[in-house]
C-alpha cells in the first residue's frame, strides 16, 4: 500500500502515452466484450430450443420446399405426437431496415408445438374463428406500435400474389409473448395463415417450406426422424430430419462459425495490443533507467524493483480492460434495440468478466515480465556512470 | 578507536571489450567516524569508483572494504541492499531526484524500507526537510525547485534514514559558487552537529576547504592525505 504513491506517479510519468495505451485496451477489451455477449445471443438460441421436436425438411437443401401432403403423413408415424409446417416468407415491413422474420405456417397448431410462446385466450379464440389472423412478438408489437385489430402492410419478396403484385396485408389478430422473457429474442417473429397465403400466391401452391413435429415422450427423437425420413426416400420429395437443436446448430454453422471468427478478430486485436502494451512498458522502463538505479541505491531490492514494474503493468491493462468490459455492459442494452432481433439475448455475465479479466492479466504479465526482469538486474553502477 | 572505514588492498578493474582496465591499485585506507573527508583528484582517476565501493553500490576486484566492523565482500547483492539502505545516505552531483514525485514524496523514499507506519514516516520526512531548510517546499516537485533547492532535498533523503555515513559525489559540481557554498556549509553543519562522517568527491578545492580531511587519488592511486583539525 505504502508503494501506491510510486506506482501511480510512475503511471503517470508521460500522461498522453498512459492514455493512449489505456485507451487501446480498453477499446480492445469493449469490442472483446461486444463480440462475446454477441456469441452469446447466438448460442442462447442453441440452448434454449428444445430437442424434443423434430424439424423435417428437403433432403438435400434447406431451401427445397415440399408438399403440403407430407403433412398428414407425418403425423400418421409412430412416436409423433403433433406436428406443424412452416414456410419462409422473406417480406418487408417498409423498410429493409425493418427486418424481422416471417414465417407461414397453421398459426394455430404452431402455438401448440411451442408451449413456450403464450398467447391471451381472447386472442386465442378470435384466431380459431378468424383462419386468415396473424400473430406477432410482443417485442416487434411494441417496436412499430401495432395492436391488435391492425392491418399490417408486408411486400413480398419471394412470393408475389395472383393479382396484386408484392403487396400482402395481413389481420393482426393476436400478439404473443414468451413465458420466460430471456427467450424473447429468439421468437422476434411474425407467424402468418397459411390457407390464406397458399390461395393468394401466384406460384408454388401446395407447397412448405418444413415441418415441426413433437416426439412422443418416451419416443427416441433420432429413431422417430429416421422413420419420418424413411417413408419419404422413395418420393419425389425426400426428407432429412433432425431434432430442432442439431438442426439450429446446423443452421449456425452454415453462417460460419461463429465462434472461430470471433477468436480469430480477438486473437488479431490482442497480438496488436501485445506489441503497442509492451513497447509501452518497454519504453517506460528504459528511460526510467536511471531512476531505478536511484532507488536501487537507496536500497530497493532488485525483486521489488521487479514487482514495481509488473505491478505497473498489471494496474494498466487490468484498470483499462474492466473500463472496456465495464462500457460494454453499458453500452448492450443501448444497442440491442437497434439490432436484429436475434441479438435480444445479448448479456455480459460474470463469465465474461472472468475470461476479459484473465485474458487482461495474461496480457499484463506477458508485456511486463521482460521490462520488470530488466529492471531487477539493473546494475546501479552501469546505470548511474552512463559508461 | 577503530576506525569507521578501513580499506586493505582494494582494487578494482573494470571489463571493457574483453579487456580488463585497472582503476584502483591496492588502495589502504581508513577513515574515522566523524570525519568530513573532501576525495580530490583529476578527471578520470577513480574517485566515483572509490566512492561506490564505500557506499556498497559496486564491490571491489580484490582486497576487502569494512564498514563499521563489517565486510561488505560476503554480502549477497539483497544483503549489500539492505545494509545501504540502513548505512549510507547518497547524494549525488545531479540530485537524482524522482521527477514524478513531490519534494516530501521523494524524501520519504528510503523510509518505504522501514518498518515505520506513514504518520512516523511523515514526521521523519518533516525533521529531515526542516533540518535543511525546506520545510515550506514539501509539495513542490523537482522541476519547481531552483538547482541549489533540489541537492538539499536529495540531502535530506540521504539524512531521513539516519545513516552514519553520507556519500556525496561531486554534490556542487552542478551549483554556481553561492549555492554550492550554501549546500557546503550545510553538509559541514550534518558533520559537526549531527556527527554524519561524510565522504565527498569534488575536484573544487574551495569546495575541499569546508572538509576536515583532504585525500587525493592519481590514476587509481591515494597521493597524499592533509588534516586539518576541526
Ligand atoms: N562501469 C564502468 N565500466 C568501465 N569503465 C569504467 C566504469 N566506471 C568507471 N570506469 C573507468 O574507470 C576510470 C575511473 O572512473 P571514475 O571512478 O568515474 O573516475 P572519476 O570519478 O575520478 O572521474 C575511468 O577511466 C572510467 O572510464
Ligand atoms: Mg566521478
Amino acid at each position: 500500500m505504502k508503494y501506491l504513491p510510486l506506482l501511480w506517479a510512475a503511471l503517470w510519468r508521460r500522461k498522453p502515452r498512459t492514455i493512449f495505451t489505456g485507451l487501446s485496451i480498453a477499446v480492445s477489451f469493449l469490442l472483446f466484450g461486444l463480440l462475446n455477449a454477441f456469441n452469446q445471443a447466438l448460442n442462447s438460441g442453441v440452448e434454449l430450443s428444445g430437442s424434443d421436436r423434430l424439424i423435417t425438411t428437403g433432403k438435400y437443401s434447406l431451401t427445397q420446399l415440399l408438399p403440403y401432403g407430407h403433412y398428414q403423413q407425418i403425423l400418421n408415424i409412430e412416436g409423433v405426437s403433433r406436428a406443424t409446417h412452416a414456410s419462409w416468407f422473406g417480406g418487408v415491413y417498409q423498410t429493409e431496415r425493418n427486418f424481422f422474420p416471417q414465417f407461414v405456417t397453421d398459426v394455430q397448431t404452431y402455438l401448440a408445438l411451442y408451449p413456450e410462446l403464450v398467447l391471451p385466450a381472447e386472442q386465442r379464440e378470435a384466431l380459431r374463428l378468424n383462419r386468415s389472423g396473424a400473430v406477432v412478438a410482443r417485442t416487434l408489437a411494441d417496436r412499430f406500435g401495432w395492436s391488435v385489430g391492425d392491418r399490417v402492410p408486408i411486400r413480398a419478396t419471394i412470393w408475389p400474389q395472383k393479382d396484386n403484385g408484392n403487396a400482402w396485408e395481413f389481420d393482426l389478430v393476436g400478439i404473443f409473448d414468451t413465458r420466460n422473457p430471456r427467450e424473447r429474442g429468439q421468437y422476434e417473429m411474425m407467424l402468418l395463415p397459411y390457407t390464406y397465403f397458399d390461395e393468394a400466391r401466384r406460384f408454388g401452391r401446395g407447397m412448405v417450406g418444413w415441418f415441426v413435429s413433437e416426439i412422443e415422450s418416451g419416443a427416441d427423437a433420432v429413431a422417430v426422424g429416421r422413420a419420418v425420413d424413411e417413408q419419404f426416400a422413395n418420393s419425389p420429395f425426400p426428407t432429412r430430419s433432425q431434432t430442432e437443436k442439431a438442426f439450429n446448430q446446423a443452421f449456425l454453422k452454415q453462417l460460419g462459425d461463429i465462434g472461430f471468427i470471433i477468436s480469430s478478430i480477438m486473437g488479431a486485436v490482442l497480438f496488436t495490443l501485445l506489441l503497442l502494451t509492451g513497447n509501452t512498458m518497454m519504453q517506460s522502463v528504459r528511460e526510467r533507467i536511471p531512476e531505478l538505479a536511484v532507488l536501487k541505491t537507496l536500497g530497493f531490492a532488485g525483486h521489488q524493483l521487479l514487482a514495481l514494474v509488473l505491478a505497473e503493468s498489471v494496474t494498466l491493462c487490468l484498470l483499462s480492460a474492466a473500463i472496456g468490459i465495464g462500457l460494454t455492459g453499458l453500452l448492450i442494452p443501448l444497442l440491442v434495440p437497434h439490432l436484429p432481433g436475434g441479438f435480444a439475448g445479448m448479456t455480459l455475465g460474470p463469465q465474461a468478466w472472468l475470461q476479459g479479466l484473465g485474458i487482461a492479466s495474461g496480457l499484463a504479465l506477458l508485456v511486463g515480465v521482460p521490462p520488470a526482469l530488466r529492471a531487477q538486474r539493473l546494475d546501479i553502477v552501469q546505470a548511474l556512470g552512463g559508461h | 578507536m577503530r576506525p569507521l572505514i578501513e580499506l586493505r588492498q582494494v582494487c578494482k578493474h573494470y571489463r571493457r571489450g574483453g579487456q580488463s582496465v585497472p582503476v584502483l591499485h591496492a588502495l589502504d585506507l581508513e577513515i574515522q567516524a566523524g570525519d568530513f573527508l573532501a576525495l580530490m583528484g583529476p578527471s578520470g582517476s577513480g574517485k566515483t569508483t572509490l566512492l561506490n565501493l564505500i557506499g556498497g553500490l559496486d564491490r571491489a576486484s580484490s582486497g576487502s572494504v569494512i564498514v563499521d566492523g563489517q565486510a561488505l565482500e560476503p554480502l549477497s547483492s539483497g544483503q549489500l541492499a539492505n545494509w545501504r539502505a540502513r548505512n549510507v545516505g547518497f547524494v549525488f552531483q545531479f540530485y537524482n531526484l524522482l521527477p514524478v514525485l513531490s519534494a516530501a514524496r521523494n524524501v520519504e523514499l528510503p523510509l518505504l524500507l522501514t518498518g515505520l507506519n506513514s504518520a512516523q514516516r511523515a514526521r521523519h520526512v518533516a525533521a529531515a526537510l526542516a533540518v535543511v531548510g525546506l520545510a515550506d517546499r514539501a509539495r513542490h516537485r523537482p522541476t519547481e525547485l531552483s538547482g541549489g533547492q533540489a541537492q538539499r532535498v536529495a540531502i535530506a533523503r540521504a539524512l531521513v534514514a539516519d545513516p552514519t555515513l553520507l556519500v556525496c559525489d561531486e554534490p556542487t559540481g552542478d551549483l554556481d559558487r553561492k549555492t554550492a557554498d550554501e549546500v557546503l556549509t550545510l553538509l559541514q553543519e550534518l558533520n559537526r552537529e549531527h556527527g554524519k562522517t561524510i565522504i565527498m568527491v569534488t575536484h573544487d578545492p574551495k569546495a575541499a576547504e569546508f572538509a576536515t580531511h583532504r585525500l587525493h587519488l592519481d590514476k587509481g592511486q591515494l597521493v597524499g592525505v592533509e588534516h586539518q583539525g576541526p
